[in-house]
């Protein structure tokens, strides 16, 4: 559903939306009482624990669990032949990575599960579990999996698009664009061609996995944990499991970090069916290690660009190759490279193909704009190589070529208004773009776009006796959403943000709720608020037009109380919610408002980067010193949470552009499951990164929301490295621009 | 008579055309009229498939009027992190 029809898009004025209220989880978090998914516990709870290959690639011929079974302090063992097939592929696939089949398909993959009475205990069963492997060949290189004599890790999972010939790693292919490349390519006066690779990267969310679940003999289960979407854990663990939906109670606990990474499950069947075995609650908690070896990183990636562009900076035609491996099984974002890679210009011939590899790595999951980074790194490089190999200025080039209301976007639609050319023009007038930069001192600016989505969603606002509000929704609150929520409302009511409280509920208090990603939250939550807010408001209308005796059409609702819509209405003092709230028992009960939709129609988004570099010719070393974001929100309901979105998508895409990789080694075992190998940024590594926020109303809001918490992980890989190639003096085109890396790229002279 | 907007990897399954006709005034009457009068579309249908209606992205509301004049273009089902 879109709301073109309810919505006004003129210019509105505000007395919530807009301000900087304190976050109502903010004292919590910083006392420790806020309860994460490893903070519950229930009476006899079990400790569970898993099993994981050593191989990256081996056949399971056996399983003996007798002697784990038979040690005093287990009360249940799993293995795969505890759950039954599923018919559904992408289900059996999650399924199968939460606990291998006949095969384990990376190092850290699950193969058996314990519940015992302490994790002491626990650790002992482990070591019981007699597996016995048959190693295979593996491969861990997109390129090299899709060599025709590389290791296959399934037979027959290629889909239609897949031309014959081509490895069996490959599971599907993707074309996008319009136009004729190759008459594109005649009309320019240089053509750039280059391959560029990006690596593996976590999403380094500081909370690992954890959950506790507690399974009845009757058919009713109840599940705590951190998930972005515990709708979609309810409706994933009951395929898994044969549950009815309705039989299983989802709970999200506050969540430290997800980014996409906790929108798929890996430990929660695994809890519940132990739980069932064992009839006692088990709670689970990943180490460090099992969620950098056995969650879902981002796809690594290699990709082919090729650009032409005549000598005044106009771009005639763009191509694209992209390859991405998404490990193990089908489903890496490169679909989303591919339809992204060119959207933020203006192309009369574009074209992207794109193709999904596995390989023996764990399966990824999605990553803020997931696909989106990999392949703006590839073509903002290139725009940036070809814009500066003829002197032209890297902004003017991309403000020629930006996509504009009425643009045909790269992967087809028109599109509506689009703030793209506000943030260049925006970028080109700030202070960062002139200011003067010192030896070994670069700057590098890149763009970037994500197309945002909406979902299912459900929210419930109740006005309480006292006139205070209460408003539930279903998504769990990992960017600020209940004080969003609570703005959106406390605008819409016209009361102060201090009366109303968000809560997040679980699965059995409201509908399906769609998980919270896409950047969907701010603007289809929010949307299905006021919407809400605006049927509770009704009903208050219809209250006091009954105790005024007067027709309800003739009562309106303005600043925060029920008023004669004029004189005709006759003289009524205004009745505000509270003293509405007051007398509702009296006037025909409770009084609530609530919304259910499929948002749909949301609006996409542009930002542009700029950051300035400084490199150490002696050791490769880069220190970012200024970091510029500009984006489009549409309209910034809470500011510090929108400009909190624009700082950690940055500080991600820094940590992913320098220092953060998937390692891997000859043997095809992780080599740095933990964070002091896994390098991610820290406060002591980055400046202030300051933010510009930029608000072209959307179209499909009622406040002109946009979503924003992904489009900025997009330009950063792409502006950092054309920052660090200024500064170092060499085009670098493989990520992660590590001191060694890039100390060899200076002292060769080539990236 | 709606114009679709296919993308590259499907048009094995459109005669090799990028742009076909459909008679449909909704998404639901769309999709259907894609599946019947071009089979080999179906598994990517299946899959999912976003669609973008004049410039708006839509996933699954199967009553989204469509116009005839609408500018309609089949994409990859959107995913988000």
């Amino acid at each position: 559903m879109a709301l073109d029809s309810k919505t006004d898009t003129k210019p509105q004025h505000f007395k919530v939306i807009g301000t900087r209220p304190l976050r109502p989880d903010g004292i919590d978090k910083v006392t420790g009482r806020a309860r994460f998914g490893a903070d519950m516990s229930a009476p006899g709870m079990l400790v569970g624990l898993v099993l994981r290959s050593p191989h990256p690639h081996a056949r399971i011929r056996s399983i003996d669990t007798s002697a784990a079974e038979a040690l005093t302090g287990v009360h249940a063992v799993v293995t795969r032949a505890d759950f039954g097939p599923l018919r559904d592929e992408g289900t059996a696939d999650v399924l199968d990575n939460c606990m291998a089949g006949d095969k384990a398909l990376y190092d850290g993959h699950a193969v058996a599960a314990v519940a015992a009475t302490s994790g002491k205990v626990a650790r002992q069963a482990l070591k019981l579990i007699k597996v016995d492997y048959q190693p295979l060949p593996h491969v861990t290189d997109v390129d090299a999996a899709m060599a025709p004599d590389a290791p296959a890790l399934h037979e027959g999972r290629a889909d239609e698009t897949v031309p014959a010939g081509m490895s069996a790693n490959v599971m599907a292919r993707h074309e996008f664009g319009h136009g004729d490349i190759d008459v594109g390519l005649a009309q320019a006066d240089r053509v750039l061609e280059r391959t560029y690779q990006t690596e593996a990267t976590h999403q380094g969310y500081i909370e690992p996995h954890a959950c506790l679940a507690t399974m009845n003999s009757d058919g009713q289960a109840d599940l705590w944990c951190c998930t972005q979407g515990h709708y979609m854990v309810r409706n994933t663990c009951a395929a898994i499991l044969g549950l009815e939906q309705g039989q299983l109670r989802v709970t999200a606990s506050e969540i430290g970090g997800g980014f996409g990474g906790k929108t798929t499950v890996f430990l929660e069947p695994v809890a519940l069916k132990l739980s069932q075995k064992s009839g006692r609650p088990v709670k689970m908690v990943m180490s460090r290690a099992e969620v950098l070896r056995a969650t879902g990183p981002t796809a690594s990636s290699s990709i082919d660009v090729r650009i032409g562009m005549t000598r005044d900076g106009r771009i005639t035609a763009g191509f694209a190759e992209l390859r991405y491996q998404g490990g193990a099984y089908p489903g890496s974002p490169v679909d989303m490279g591919s339809m992204s890679a060119f959207a933020p210009y203006d192309l009369e011939n574009v074209r992207t193909v794109g193709f999904d590899v596995v390989t023996n790595r764990p399966k990824q999951a999605a990553y803020r704009a997931p696909g989106a980074p990999m392949a703006a790194f590839a073509v903002e490089s290139a725009i940036d190589e070809l814009a500066r190999g003829f002197g032209l200025d890297p902004l003017e080039v991309r403000l020629k070529n930006a996509a504009r209301e009425g643009t045909r976007a790269s992967y087809g639609p028109t599109y509506p208004a689009i703030g793209l050319e506000a943030t260049l023009r925006t970028a080109k007038d700030h202070p960062h773009w002139s200011a003067p930069l010192g030896p070994n001192q670069g700057r590098g600016v890149a763009c970037g776009f994500w197309f945002n989505f909406g979902g299912d969603t459900c929210v419930s606002l109740n006005i309480t006796p006292d006139g205070t509000v209460t408003l539930s929704e279903g998504n769990p609150d990992i960017g600020g959403s209940r004080a969003s929520m609570s703005m959106m409302a406390a605008e819409e009511l016209g009361i102060p943000y201090d009366r109303v409280r968000t809560v997040i509920a679980d699965t059995g208090s409201l509908g399906q709720n769609e998980v919270t990603d896409g950047s969907r939250v701010t603007f289809a939550v929010g949307l299905a608020t006021i919407e809400a807010a605006r049927a509770a408001k009704r009903e208050m209308c219809k209250r006091a037009a009954q105790v005024w005796g007067i027709d309800e059409d003739a009562v309106i609702w303005e600043d925060g109380a029920a008023r004669p819509a004029g004189p005709n209405a006759g003289q009524h003092p205004p009745m505000s919610l509270a003293e509405i709230a007051a007398i509702a028992s009296n006037t025909g009960g409770p009084i609530a408002g609530h919304f259910e939709v499929n948002a749909e129609g949301a609006g996409v988004s542009f930002a542009t980067h700029m950051v300035d570099t400084e490199v150490d010719p002696d050791t490769g070393a880069v220190k970012i010193l200024r970091y510029t974001v500009f984006q489009d929100a549409g309209k910034a309901v809470h500011p510090s949470y929108v400009e909190g979105q624009f700082q950690g998508g940055a500080v991600q895409g820094i940590g992913w552009a320098l220092n953060e990789a998937y390692i891997y080694g000859e043997d095809g075992i992780l080599q740095n499951p933990g964070f002091l190998d896994y390098r991610i940024p820290v406060a002591s590594d980055l400046p202030m990164i300051d933010t510009v926020i930029l608000e072209i109303p959307n179209p499909g809001h009622p406040y002109g929301v946009r979503g924003v918490g992904e489009t900025s992980i997009v330009p950063p890989l792409a502006a950092v490295a054309n920052s660090v190639s200024d500064a170092a003096g060499v085009r670098m085109t493989s990520l992660p621009m590590s001191p060694p890396k890039l100390l060899a790229a200076i002292q060769s002279g080539t990236s | 008579m709606v114009k679709v907007q296919i993308f590259g990897s499907l048009k094995a399954a459109t005669d090799d055309k990028s742009e076909v006709e459909i008679d449909a005034s909704t998404l639901r009457e769309l999709l259907d009229g894609l599946a019947d009068r071009y089979p080999g579309i179906r598994p990517q249908l299946d899959r999912g498939v976003s669609v973008a209606i004049d410039g708006r992205i839509y996933n699954d509301s199967w009553f989204t009027p469509i116009k005839d004049d609408s500018e309609v273009v089949l994409l990859a089902r959107l995913k988000g992190g």
